[in-house]
């Protein structure tokens, strides 16, 4: 059958199970050229092999909670959404989030996501305390910082490429209230972007939308845009008999593929100008649901079809941080320049991080949205030059379009991952449409 | 405090069942062979809905053992539903009269001797409800799974009868025929997707027939007019069509 990422792009025909045991997950992995899949909310061909996909959605149980530490143990294909609706009213919240609940834990674990926190609390990695893999032997591995080390390390942000994620315990953290204090700030341009972002390193949550339509002095303007968790008696009078609670909001419901041509560079252009001038007007403090502060995008359901027929990609790059200023300059000027504005322009300043293949490192991180054409995708090419040049690489959860020869260049550390597949077999046994693209 | 004791619980009905009832407070009460295999859901429900949730071994075809089996749960639920089925392979149960007779058997006869013994005590007791999940193949004969079809048919009568018996007792009957549904049991199939439920809708359309103690439910309604088509078309006619 034809499968593909959130992007639409590009659809793959692959043969796709969904093992009901770990028996018959065993016998499905055995057979070779297999990745796993979660909720389909990578952007590309990450979570598709060609033989052998393995929807993992019957593994979808919680475990076990422990209320001191606030450990959960989990199977693998258990939604982050449900998590969140299990925990929260119970005063419990994942420490990262990535931009969308729909995803599930052996996918945030795969791609060791990050959120508008990571300048200070880092990526998932970090609340990861032990990993059950099935392996290219077919055996359950448990793996830790105290044991099978090397598994553990590879395994976050290794893309699914080490084996199948069954059950994994994280950690939550204890919150008072269901919202967040937010505040915007109004920057005129990539500079002050950049010098807002370096003074708020103590806001606990940072993330800036940039109108990516600028050209010149005001190239990169942007609203940057803080949170803090809200103490329960701050909260709005209406709900402060439940702190907890998300309010009820009606959910949009995208019912067709837009026409390729809906999102034109009128259309950006006129989006991008009107949000900007309305965070300008509202730029003061105010309290979000963590809902809507967290997951703007979830409310609208099958955003990804406004895109049209052929579908969309994400660009998103992480430039180390000597090199940020210059880099984002040049990635903006590019992108300013082809007249091809992303709708959806964000940028964030990421903290620092050891891992060994994960996409996080200290430096800003853009992500930028393009409906897939001829015109887009020559774009997308300079901006991966452009990130090479400047010492960057791409994050692998986004990417479905990548040349093997940039990602080689942009990424020192994947000959050492190989290695490590070759001497495990793993390289042998698991394999994505992604992987295979770039000789991962 | 409420409790549901949901029979076949290794079913994707009866588990979508389990935690629909969880999530309205109800303690779950789930039964089937090899309770082990069901360790996992069982805290899956108590985490994500903070009520109990026990296991009780259960094998349907054991028929002798029904009465002990209800003798010995704590307690008596008000609510069952008897999830237990069997499709088995048409061709296959067309040779082998041994097959034949354990989708007969699984669909039928284990069925109706465990909901007795619990309709039973219902009656004494006054009150409760009962909830069969039948199957809109028992509503007319088709080549394609005729022997299945004739044991849910079966099924749906006794469903009936017992509902006409305890109306007057304070025991509520529900007939459930679910039309296609996404479960174990329909894996592999290429099932029409307007046709074809979720298993979280037919535990929603189950809560919801309990609580406004409704008789006959099809989960998707376009199943009831599709079955009255099926059930006129003349039988010179029916006979001679590929279903």
């Amino acid at each position: 059958m034809m499968l593909s990422g959130w992007g639409r792009y590009p659809r793959i025909d692959t043969k796709l199970s969904a093992p009901r045991n770990i028996e018959a997950l065993r016998k499905k992995v055995l057979k070779g050229y297999a990745i796993a899949r979660g909720n389909g909310r990578s952007y590309g061909d990450s979570a598709i092999s060609a033989q052998n996909t393995i929807h993992m959605k019957h593994f979808n149980r919680m475990l076990a909670f422990d209320t001191q530490h606030g450990q959960l143990v989990a199977e693998a294909g258990v939604l982050l959404a449900d998590i969140i609706s299990t925990f929260l009213p119970r005063g419990w919240f994942p420490f990262v989030t990535p931009g969308t609940k729909f995803v599930t834990l052996g996918g945030m674990i795969a791609a060791d996501v990050h959120g508008k926190n990571h300048h200070k609390d880092g990526s998932f990695a970090q609340y990861v305390d032990w990993i059950e893999i099935l392996t290219c032997e077919g055996e359950i591995q448990r793996c830790s910082l105290n044991e099978n080390l090397e598994l553990f390390e590879w395994t976050l942000g290794g893309m699914g490429l080490t084996g199948i994620v069954i059950r994994a315990a994280i950690r939550l953290r204890p919150i008072n209230s269901a919202w967040i204090k937010q505040s915007t700030l109004v920057a005129k341009n990539i500079s002050q972007t950049i010098e807002l972002f370096e003074q708020s390193h103590d806001a606990s949550y940072s993330v800036a939308w940039i109108d990516c339509l600028q050209h010149g002095k005001s190239l990169g303007r942007s609203l940057v845009m803080l949170g803090e968790h809200a103490e329960a008696e701050s909260i709005p009078l209406e709900h402060k008999k439940q702190p907890l609670q998300l309010p009820f909001k009606r959910k949009l419901r995208i019912p067709i593929k837009f026409p390729s041509w809906a999102l034109n560079s009128l259309s950006v252009r006129a989006f991008n100008a009107f949000y900007y001038w309305n965070g300008k007007r509202n730029h003061q403090k105010k309290l979000v649901d963590l809902d809507s502060y967290f997951f703007p995008l979830d409310t609208i359901i099958g955003w990804n079809k406004i895109y049209g027929r052929r579908g969309f990609a994400q660009f998103q790059c992480v430039l180390p941080i000597k090199n940020s200023n210059d880099g984002l300059r040049a990635l903006l000027s590019a992108t300013a320049n082809a007249g091809a504005g992303s709708f959806l322009a964000v940028l964030k300043r990421l903290g620092t991080q050891k891992s060994r293949f994960s996409f996080p490192m200290e430096g800003y991180t853009l992500a930028l949205d393009f409906p897939i054409n001829r015109k887009t995708l020559a774009l997308m090419e300079q901006l991966d030059r452009i990130t090479v040049q400047h010492g960057g690489h791409f994050y692998l959860a986004k990417d479905s379009r990548m040349s093997r020869k940039i990602f080689q260049k942009s990424e020192p550390r994947a000959s050492d991952y190989l290695s490590y597949r070759t001497d495990q077999v793993s390289s042998k046994v698991f394999e994505s449409a992604q992987s295979k693209r770039l000789g991962l | 405090m409420n409790n549901i004791l949901i029979l076949g619980a290794h079913s994707d009905i009866a588990i979508a069942v389990a935690h629909r009832f969880a999530e309205a407070g109800y303690q779950i009460q789930l039964a089937a062979r090899n309770i082990n295999n069901l360790a996992a859901d069982k805290s899956d429900i108590e985490l994500r809905h903070q009520v109990n949730v026990t296991l009780h071994e259960f094998d349907a075809l054991d028929t002798t053992s029904h009465s002990y089996f209800v003798e010995q749960l704590t307690i008596l639920p008000n609510i069952t539903v008897c999830a237990v089925g069997y499709m088995g392979v048409q061709a296959e149960n067309e040779r082998e009269i041994k097959e034949a007779s354990l989708v007969i058997r699984s669909n039928y006869e284990g069925p109706v001797s465990i909901l007795s013994v619990l309709a039973n005590c219902f009656e004494a007791r006054g009150c409760g409800c009962l909830v069969g999940i039948s199957s809109v193949a028992g509503e007319r004969g088709r080549a394609s799974n005729y022997v299945y079809g004739s044991a849910k048919a079966g099924f749906t009568a006794f469903l009936s009868g017992l509902r006409n018996r305890l109306a007057k007792k304070g025991v509520h009957v529900v007939t459930v025929l679910p039309g296609f549904v996404t479960t174990k049991m329909t894996e592999g199939m290429d099932l029409p997707k307007k046709l074809t439920a979720q298993p979280k809708e037919v535990a929603n359309a189950i809560f919801n027939a309990v609580q406004k103690k409704q008789n006959i439910i099809y989960t998707r309604p376009v199943w009831r007019f599709i079955m009255i088509i099926i059930r006129n078309i003349p039988e010179q006619i029916f006979k001679r069509l590929k279903l």
